[in-house]
C-alpha cells in the first residue's frame, strides 16, 4: 500500500482538516523521507493511530519508535508505525509549538509508547496529555530542563554537584 | 552401685596418674587437684583439641570446593598462594580477620553479634557423636543420634536471628526461606534415621557402626530396599538442610544477593562461612555413619586399614557428590522446594518406614522363616521387587513433567 | 465455632532490588512490592547509565559517532554499528549519492555481526544459568566468547569496543589467517552447542525453573513492541533478516528459530538455536568469499570523505541486533553533523513489559524474567 492510499484512507475517517501534508522523498533527491510522513493535526494524533492500528487494511499493530525532534519554532512528535500484519510502513508526524508542547497521549493504541512518551516527555518537554504516569523516566525528578532540545542549557549545580565539567 | 561419673572421673584419675608418671611429671599437681577441676580439666583439653581439629576441616573443604568447582568450569582454580594454591584458605581467613567488624547501625546488634556463634557452635556441638575411629568418640552417649537431631536444629535459630537483627530485607527473605527449608526438610530426615533405629534398636552411634562392620552387605544402605531409599532421602534432605545448590534458596545470590548473612562482613561472616562448611562435613559424616559403615571397612579383608581412612574416605566422596550437585545444577524455585518435601519426601518416607517395621517384624517374629524361607529370606524377596516397584513408581510419578501451574 | 480472631495486619514490603544486584545485568532498580515470596509489582526504575547519546550525537561529524553506538549495547558493538552505518549509506542513497561498498566488505560486515550475534547470545546463555543458579554454563559460554573476541582482536585491535565497520567498508582488511581460525572455531563451537544445550537447556530443575513462567502472547508481545528473539520466543516467526533483508543477508539460507509459547525457556531456546544458524550464516559467507576469490581482494572499504554531507533528510532504518529491532531515525540538515538522532532500542522496550509480566510471580521468577528478556543497561539507558 502506498503512503497516498494510507493518507486517503486516514483523510477519510478523520476528515480532510485532519491530515494536513504527505511528506514523501521527491525524485532528485533533494529531501529525503524515508518512510513517508503524513503530517497529522496534533490534538487528532490519538485518533490518527487508533485509526492506523485498527483499520483492516492499515493494521499498523507496531509502534516501532516514537520519537521527538526539536525543529525550531516547532517541537514534533515522530511515530514510526510498522504493521505486522501487511508489512508495511508508515511515519506519523505532529507539529506542536515551542510554546506549548502538548500532545494527546497514544500509550492506549500501543502499550509500548508508554515509556517511549516519558522518553520524549522528559528529554524534549513534550508534554503528553492523559499520560498514566508521566514521571521522568531517564533523568531524575528534579532535573531542571530538557537535554534534547536546541536551546538547552546544562545546569549548574544539581544538588550541590557542578554539573558541567 | 557407682555413679556413672564417679567412675568416669576414676578412669580420668587413672589415666592422668599414669601419664604423668609416664611423663614424669612428678605425679604432684594432678592428683592434688579436687576431682571436679580434673574432670572439667579434661573435658575443657578434649573440647579444644575437636574444635582446632573440626575447625580445619572446612579450610580443607574450602580448598576443595573451589579446586573442584575449578575443575568442573575448565579452570585452575587458586594456584599463587603456596604450591598448588594450598595456602589459599588460610589466607582468605587472615583478611577476613583484618577486615573492619561492621554492624549496621540499624540492626538488632546483640542477637547480630551473637547469630553467628550459635551457628558456629550448633553446627560444631554434633561432631561430639560421631565415631571417627574404631575406639574413639568424643560423647559416646546412649542417646547419640537423637543429640544429634536435636543440636543440628539450632542452625536455624541462628540463622533466623542473623535474618532478623541484620534489618535488611534480603536478609529477612534468606531467613524465612531458611527456616522454612531446614524445618521442613528435619521430618524427611528424621523419618530416615528413625528407619534405622527401628533396624536396630539403638541410637548409639558407636553400636550402629559396630553392627555395620561385617563389610559392604552389612552396610544398612545395602539391608533392604527401604533403607536404600531412606539412605537417598536422608542425602537430599541433608543437602537442603545444609543450604547447598540445588537447595540454597536462603542464600541464593542472584535473587536475594547473600540471603541471611548479607550484611555480614568479615570474621563475621566467616563463622558463617566456616559454620557452612563444617556443617556439610558433619552430614556426610552421619550418612556415611548410619548408612555406609562408619570407619568399618568395606571388605573384610581391608580391615587392617585404619578406621579412620575409611571414615575420611567415605565422607570425602559424600561431600564430593555435594560439590558435583553444586557445580552442576541449578537452583529449584521456593514452591518446589516446598512440594519435593511435603509432596514426595513425606509419603515416601512414611511408606519407607512401613516397609522397614515389616521386614523388621518378619525378622524379628522369624515370621519370614516360616513363610518364605525355604529358599529366600524376606529381605532378598525385597531386592528382588525393588526394581519392578521403583519402575511402576517412575511410570505414575513422572514428577514435573508437565509446566508448572502458576498462582494467580 | 471460635470467635473470630482479630485480623492480623498485614502489609506489603517494597524491596528494592538494585540498582547494585547480582543478576539485574547492569544498573537496572525493580522496585518489588512483596507479599512474602509473591510479587505483586515489579516497577523497573532505569536510567543509572543514561549519558544521552542522543544528544552528543547533535555534535559530532557522522563518522564519529559510530564509536559511540559501541558503547550503547557493548556486547553486541558490531551490530549496533552495522544499524547506523546502513542507516546513514541509506539516507545518501536515497538522496542520489550512493556510496558503493566493495563486494568484501559486505562479506566481512556480516561475519563479524554474526559473530557478534554468537558472542552475545553466549553471554546471554551464560549469565541465564547463573540467574537461575547454575555457575557452570558461564565459565563454558564464556569459555567459546573469548575465542570471538581473540578474532576481533585479530581483525581491528579491540575485543568490546570495535569501531570497525566504518561508512563504504570496514576499518581493516581481514588477517590473512583469520578466516582458517574462524572455521576452526565453528566447527568446535557447533559440538559445544550440544554440550550446552545438555548441560542447562535440558535440565530438568532448569526447566521446571523456566517452562510456563512469564508467558506472553504473540498479540501483547507486538503492542509492547518486542522484537527479536524475544517476539520469536512467543512464536511470531519475524526476523528482519528475512523479512526485510538488509545488507547481503538475502544471499543466505537460514532457519528463523520460534518458540511456541512465550515463556522464558522459549525466549532462551530460541537464542540458543539462533547461534546454530549464524553458525550457518557465516560458514555460507566464507564459502561464498572463497568461491568469488574475496578472501584476496584487497579492497575491503570504498573512499568516503571524512566531510560526508548526507542530503538533507529523514531516515528511519532499522536491523536485527542480538536482541531485536534496533532503528536508527537520523535528521540531516545537509551538513556533516546530523541534526537529530533517534534511537529505538529493542531493550528498553522489551523491559517496558516488566510491570505487567511480572504479576503475581515469585521473586525467583523476576530474575527469570529479566535473564529472559536478555537486557543491556548502556542500550535501555543511552
Amino acid at each position: 500500500m502506498t503512503a497516498e492510499e494510507i493518507k486517503n484512507i486516514l483523510s477519510g475517517r478523520l476528515g480532510e482538516e485532519a491530515v494536513l501534508e504527505l511528506l514523501e522523498s521527491d525524485e532528485e533527491g533533494m529531501t529525503v523521507y524515508d518512510p513517508p510522513q503524513i503530517v497529522v493535526r496534533a490534538d487528532l494524533i490519538a485518533e490518527a493511530a487508533l485509526v492506523c492500528r485498527d483499520e483492516e487494511s492499515l493494521r499498523f499493530d507496531s509502534l516501532m519508535s516514537l520519537g521527538a525532534v526539536d525543529n525550531g519554532e516547532r517541537l514534533t512528535a515522530l511515530y514510526h508505525l510498522h504493521s505486522m500484519t501487511h508489512r508495511h510502513q508508515i511515519a506519523l508526524r505532529a507539529d506542536v509549538p515551542r510554546a506549548e508542547p502538548s500532545i494527546p497521549t497514544v500509550e492506549n493504541v500501543w502499550k509500548t509508547a508508554n515509556w517511549h512518551e516519558r522518553e520524549a516527555g522528559e528529554l524534549m518537554g513534550i508534554a503528553f496529555e492523559g499520560h498514566s504516569d508521566p514521571r521522568p523516566l531517564l533523568l531524575p525528578e528534579d532535573w531542571e530542563g530538557h537535554p534534547l532540545r536546541k536551546d538547552y542549557v546544562v545546569q549548574e549545580y544539581y544538588k550541590g554537584m557542578k554539573v558541567p565539567y | 552401685m557407682k555413679h556413672p561419673i564417679e567412675t568416669a572421673a576414676e578412669q580420668i584419675r587413672a589415666t592422668a596418674a599414669e601419664a604423668t608418671e609416664t611423663l614424669n611429671l612428678g605425679g604432684a599437681w594432678p592428683a592434688g587437684l579436687p576431682l571436679e577441676t580434673v574432670i572439667l580439666l579434661t573435658l575443657v583439653v578434649i573440647a579444644v583439641i575437636a574444635v582446632t581439629v573440626v575447625a580445619g576441616i572446612p579450610i580443607v573443604l574450602v580448598l576443595m570446593e573451589r579446586k573442584v568447582s575449578a575443575y568442573f568450569q575448565n579452570r585452575l582454580g587458586p594456584t599463587r598462594v603456596g604450591p598448588w594454591g594450598l595456602l589459599v584458605t588460610l589466607a582468605d581467613g587472615i583478611k577476613l580477620l583484618f577486615k573492619e567488624d561492621m554492624v549496621p547501625p540499624s540492626s538488632d546488634r546483640k542477637l547480630f553479634r551473637l547469630a553467628p556463634y550459635v551457628v558456629f557452635a550448633a553446627s560444631f556441638a554434633v561432631v561430639a557423636v560421631i565415631p571417627p575411629f574404631q575406639s574413639t568418640v568424643i560423647g559416646n552417649m546412649d542417646l547419640g543420634l537423637f543429640l544429634y537431631l536435636a543440636i543440628s536444629s539450632l542452625i536455624v535459630l541462628g540463622i533466623i536471628m542473623a535474618g532478623w537483627a541484620s534489618n535488611s530485607k534480603y536478609s529477612l527473605f534468606g531467613a524465612l526461606r531458611a527456616a522454612a527449608q531446614i524445618v521442613s526438610y528435619e521430618i524427611p530426615l528424621g523419618l530416615a534415621v528413625l528407619m534405622i533405629v527401628m533396624a536396630t534398636g539403638t541410637l548409639n552411634m558407636q553400636h550402629l557402626v559396630m553392627d555395620q562392620a561385617d563389610g559392604i552387605h552389612a552396610w544398612y544402605m545395602f539391608r533392604h530396599p527401604f533403607l536404600f531409599i531412606g539412605a537417598f532421602i536422608y542425602f537430599l534432605s541433608a543437602v537442603a538442610e545444609v543450604n547447598r545448590t540445588p537447595f540454597d534458596l536462603p542464600e541464593a545470590e542472584s535473587e536475594i544477593v547473600a540471603g541471611y548473612h548479607t550484611e555480614y562482613s568479615g570474621i563475621r561472616f566467616a563463622y558463617f562461612f566456616l559454620a557452612e562448611y563444617a556443617n556439610a562435613f558433619i552430614v556426610s559424616a552421619i550418612c556415611a555413619t548410619l548408612f555406609m559403615g562408619g570407619w568399618a571397612a568395606p571388605f573384610p579383608f581391608l580391615s587392617g586399614v585404619p578406621g579412620v581412612v575409611w571414615f575420611l574416605g567415605k565422607t570425602m566422596f559424600l561431600v564430593f557428590i555435594m560439590m558435583w550437585l553444586r557445580w552442576t545444577l541449578p537452583r529449584v524455585r521456593v514452591d518446589q522446594l516446598m512440594s519435593l518435601c511435603w509432596k514426595y519426601f513425606l509419603p515416601i518416607s512414611f511408606v519407607n518406614i512401613l516397609g522397614a517395621g515389616v521386614l523388621a517384624l518378619l525378622e524379628r517374629e522369624e515370621i519370614g522363616a516360616q513363610l518364605g524361607g525355604m529358599f529366600l529370606s524376606a529381605e532378598a524377596v525385597s531386592w528382588i521387587a525393588f526394581p519392578f516397584v521403583l519402575a511402576l513408581l517412575g511410570w505414575f510419578a513422572r514428577w514435573g513433567t508437565e509446566p508448572v501451574r502458576r498462582p494467580s | 465455632m471460635a470467635a473470630p480472631t482479630k485480623a492480623l495486619r498485614t502489609d506489603e514490603m517494597v524491596l528494592s532490588m538494585g540498582p547494585q544486584h547480582p543478576s539485574t545485568h547492569g544498573v537496572l532498580r525493580l522496585e518489588l512490592k512483596t507479599d512474602g515470596e509473591v510479587v505483586e509489582e515489579a516497577i523497573p526504575h532505569i536510567g543509572y547509565l543514561h549519558r544521552n547519546f542522543e544528544k552528543h550525537a547533535e555534535s559530532l561529524p557522522y563518522f564519529q559517532i559510530i564509536p559511540y553506538t559501541d558503547r550503547m549495547d557493548y556486547i553486541a558493538a558490531m551490530n549496533n554499528e552495522l544499524g547506523f552505518v546502513l542507516a546513514v549509506e541509506k539516507l545518501m542513497e536515497l538522496g542520489g549519492k550512493p556510496i558503493s561498498i566493495p563486494e568484501k566488505a559486505q562479506y566481512i560486515r556480516v561475519v563479524v555481526c554474526e559473530m557478534n550475534r554468537i558472542a552475545s547470545h553466549l553471554l546471554a546463555f551464560g549469565t541465564y544459568g547463573m540467574d537461575i543458579g547454575a555457575l557452570t554454563p558461564f565459565l563454558y559460554a564464556f569459555r567459546d566468547r573469548e575465542t570471538i573476541l581473540g578474532l576481533f582482536e585479530d581483525i581491528c585491535g579491540a575485543r568490546l569496543l570495535y569501531n570497525y565497520i566504518r561508512f563504504g567498508g570496514v576499518s581493516r582488511d581481514l588477517t590473512p589467517d583469520f578466516h582458517h581460525k574462524l572455521r576452526r572455531f565453528l566447527s568446535k563451537f557447533e559440538k559445544n552447542i550440544d554440550s550446552y544445550n545438555t548441560l542447562l537447556t535440558n535440565n530438568k530443575i532448569f526447566l521446571e525453573r523456566t517452562k510456563g513462567v512469564a508467558v506472553m502472547s504473540i498479540d501483547k508481545a507486538i503492542q509492547y513492541g518486542w522484537t527479536g528473539p524475544n517476539l520469536r520466543g512467543s512464536g511470531m516467526k519475524w526476523d528482519l533478516r528475512k523479512d526485510e533483508p538488509y545488507s547481503i543477508y538475502d544471499r543466505f539460507d537460514f532457519e528463523v528459530p520460534v518458540g511456541e509459547i512465550g515463556d522464558c525457556w522459549d525466549r532462551y531456546k530460541v537464542r540458543m538455536d539462533e547461534m546454530r544458524e549464524s553458525v550457518r550464516i557465516v560458514r555460507q559467507a566464507l564459502d561464498q568469499m572463497e568461491e568469488k576469490g574475496l578472501l584476496d581482494d584487497p579492497n575491503y572499504a570504498a573512499k568516503v570523505s571524512a566531510k560526508l554531507r548526507p542530503p538533507v533528510g529523514e531516515v528511519y532504518f532499522r536491523t536485527e541486533t542480538p536482541r531485536g529491532d534496533l532503528g536508527y531515525y537520523i535528521q540531516s540538515d545537509g551538513t556533516n553533523v546530523p541534526s537529530r538522532v533517534k534511537v529505538r532500542s529493542p531493550c528498553f522496550t522489551a523491559l517496558s513489559a516488566m510491570r505487567e509480566l511480572s504479576r503475581g510471580l515469585l521473586v525467583a521468577d523476576i530474575i527469570a524474567i529479566i535473564g529472559s528478556i536478555d537486557i543491556v543497561m548502556g542500550e535501555i539507558d543511552r
